[in-house]
């Protein structure tokens, strides 16, 4: 019984709970505290290891970030490509050496972070705090993708179902009690994740630069007149 | 032809003494906050000398400004466009504080605290980023005054294509020549800055031209940083969003000279509307090397001029506006005078801040124990003074000597002709001699040097009416505000988690 509630809270109504913050503090903290977003980068106090760190760790975690998403989106296409074994295998290596490469560089920007005395001044308790939590998350996540292969198929047909159950309202755990705790564990931290996200540096992944590819080169801002 | 207004500037090196007290009035009113300890929106600078960052002009280091490749368009050679994506992360051409210096305070309250011991306390030098204690070893103006010296000056980039004659002759003893180079945001009429800014946080203002930063759009991608050539954008590593000097426009909304042009000591600074074609800029910004400075100059518009002015009035420029730019002391000494040139114009980004070149010390001549202070030919005493040609060429002219030589020639008429005036040593027929050789009339040289020696707060600072109060209505409506507290409330900056 006291099972069920523990699935209960943890992938129902934490989840909910996540998401909600999430939306809420997301938009409340651009509308009144848009001077804090940005992504506080540390390249100006330290620029030797700088390269080897924060580059590895950006397009390692983005690429995992997009393969969750797709799986997530869009699982019959994934199944259907998995459906030829070469293409399962070099999905899932490319998956397990983005991981990695994500725990190399999450682990270097750590170790980067503590040990210069300049860029500890602007490290805060909450990049500590997501630090750990973001390395858990890698540490788990490679650990399945080597403990319980073929991830990109079990998640598009046992995940993705419970994570549009959430999406639609109509929350359905049975698609998750029945993981291994490793599984779960990478679920509830990434709601966690998810609900902490609005209070730290990672609300700069939302302003990336998309229009800059399109504008003009120069701006000008006219006071007396209504355009930018 | 679209007409815009620009608040430009010139700085006069020749009557510059280098004494910091714009450094330190910048300094004052803006920086002296956490983050920004380092930067100098105002800097003076020893030239032959390195600068602050050290190297600012070795574009193969940093990699600022605009880049011209066999007849392709113009384009930053940090990182624009597309090069941002995958150097977002990381910027390849971002200077670190390393090449600026970490500030430094001074432990005074050891002064008071120490034990009692054999040796008086002293006020050790501890980090101002870390709070620790550091062996000073850079500084803003660290080789201020050390023209001839072999680590700094001899590193200046702006010695390139000298030849090793003229560089032994910069540091030998009895040759040895210096002058200082003051330093603010030139407020481009191309700024490579705003160009880079993924964010679209950098912008120019249209009705003056002030380029500044949206620190509330700025996300620290520090694409800017790099990209200014002049090193004029800065990084603020506390609060996490890159700053630069913003001339002041709070003060100059209020018909104020910005501070650091207000205390200037030596009176070298003077600020005054240019009205230029903007329709022009990519086709100048794009012109050959030699021909930038021209280029530039065939931009600015004459206020004078009936058809300027009628189409200014249709662009919506005020006449208050059109009214000081026929004031102008910029348009006195960029255009009709053409003694105020471009620093560094190959870099493209059309500079909006004219440096008057500085004259070397005058050189004289021992015959037989006697010191003649006389010379016979204008361009004989400005090839044989002390800081090469070249030198200024490589800073002003983008490399090329032609319009510096004019200013420089023009300057020595005036001296000339003002000694023929006022000391009697030299005969007029010589000094109407040196004045038609540098292209100048009696009339022209009275009123440069009046605008050079005598010149009040309103000659140098014709400060155009802003009409932000006006402007404003535009996009606020006042009724509505009535009764109420203001524009609404402006929070203080808090950095982000």
């Amino acid at each position: 019984m006291s099972q069920h509630f523990l699935d209960q809270f943890l992938f129902v109504a934490l989840p909910y709970v996540c998401l909600f913050t999430f939306f809420l503090m997301t938009v409340y903290r651009y509308r009144v505290q848009s001077f804090s977003y940005s992504s506080l980068s540390s390249q100006f106090l330290e620029n030797k290891n700088h390269f080897w760190t924060v580059v590895p760790f950006h397009y390692g975690i983005l690429v995992i970030t997009a393969g969750h998403l797709i799986a997530f989106l869009m699982p019959r296409s994934l199944l259907a490509w998995n459906s030829v074994p070469w293409r399962l295998y070099v999905l899932e290596i490319a998956a397990l050496a983005f991981g990695i490469l994500t725990l190399i560089g999450l682990v270097g920007v750590i170790v980067r972070r503590a040990t210069s005395v300049k860029i500890r001044k602007v490290t805060t308790p909450t990049d500590w705090i997501l630090f750990g939590m973001l390395l858990v998350q890698t540490v788990s996540g490679v650990s399945q993708a080597l403990i319980y292969p073929w991830g990109s198929a079990w998640f598009a047909t046992s995940l993705s179902p419970y994570l549009w159950s959430i999406v639609k309202l109509t929350p359905d755990v049975s698609y998750v009690v029945a993981m291994p705790w490793l599984v779960k564990l990478h679920i509830v931290l990434a709601f966690l994740t998810i609900g902490f996200f609005p209070f730290t540096r990672l609300v700069h992944v939302l302003v990336i630069p998309n229009p800059y590819l399109w504008r003009k080169p120069q701006v000008v801002r006219w006071y007396s007149r209504h355009t930018k | 032809m679209n007409i815009r207004s620009q608040v430009s500037m010139v700085f006069h090196l020749d009557k510059c003494i280098g004494c910091h007290t714009c450094s330190i009035a910048c300094k004052n009113v803006w920086t002296d906050r956490k983050g920004a300890e380092y930067m100098w929106w105002n800097n003076v600078e020893t030239k032959p000398g390195t600068g602050y960052p050290t190297k600012w002009e070795d574009q193969d280091q940093y990699h600022g400004g605009w880049e011209k490749q066999n007849g392709q368009p113009i384009r930053i050679k940090s990182t624009g466009k597309a090069r941002v994506i995958p150097n977002i992360f990381h910027n390849p051409y971002m200077p670190s504080l390393d090449d600026y210096y970490e500030p430094w305070t001074y432990d005074y309250q050891n002064l008071f605290n120490a034990p009692e011991g054999a040796d008086q306390p002293i006020a050790k030098p501890i980090s101002m980023i870390t709070g620790e204690d550091i062996k000073v070893e850079a500084g803003p103006n660290w080789d201020d005054d050390l023209g001839g010296s072999p680590i700094y000056a001899a590193n200046d980039p702006n010695l390139q294509g000298l030849t090793e004659q003229q560089r032994l002759q910069l540091s030998s003893v009895e040759r040895l020549v210096f002058f200082y180079l003051p330093r603010i945001c030139n407020h481009c009429l191309n700024p490579c800055c705003v160009a880079s800014c993924p964010s679209g946080a950098l912008y120019k203002r249209g009705e003056d031209g002030i380029v500044l930063i949206d620190q509330k759009r700025c996300r620290a991608w520090r694409s800017c940083v790099a990209a200014c050539p002049y090193k004029k954008t800065y990084f603020n590593w506390f609060t996490g969003k890159s700053e630069k000097c913003i001339l002041c426009f709070p003060r100059l909304e209020t018909g104020q000279a910005p501070a650091c042009f207000h205390s200037c000591v030596g009176r070298i600074r003077y600020l005054g509307v240019l009205l230029y074609d903007a329709d022009r800029l990519e086709e100048v910004a794009n012109l050959p090397d030699e021909q930038l400075v021209e280029g530039q100059r065939s931009l600015i518009l004459n206020p004078h001029d009936r058809d300027v002015i009628r189409k200014a009035q249709s662009a919506g420029i005020p006449d208050g506006v059109i009214e000081s730019a026929q004031r102008s002391p910029v348009y006195k000494f960029v255009m009709e005078w053409k003694l105020a040139l471009p620093p560094h114009i190959e870099y493209r980004t059309l500079p909006m801040l004219f440096y008057v070149p500085p004259m070397s010390p005058v050189m004289a001549n021992t015959d037989n124990g006697l010191t003649n202070h006389a010379m016979d030919s204008l361009f004989h005493g400005i090839d044989a003074s002390r800081v090469p040609m070249k030198y200024l060429a490589n800073l002003f002219g983008a490399g090329h000597e032609g319009v510096v030589r004019y200013a420089l020639g023009k300057q020595l008429a005036v001296r000339w002709h003002r000694r023929a005036e006022t000391v009697g040593d030299v005969d007029r027929a010589t000094a109407d001699r040196f004045l038609r050789e540098a292209d100048c009339t009696i009339e022209e040289a009275d009123e440069i040097y009046k605008l050079t020696s005598l010149c009040t707060f309103e000659d140098r600072f014709v400060i155009p009416p802003m009409y932000r109060e006006q402007a404003i209505e535009m996009i606020k409506e006042p009724h509505e505000q009535r009764a109420e507290t203001g524009f609404g409330f402006v929070g203080g900056p808090r950095r982000g988690l």
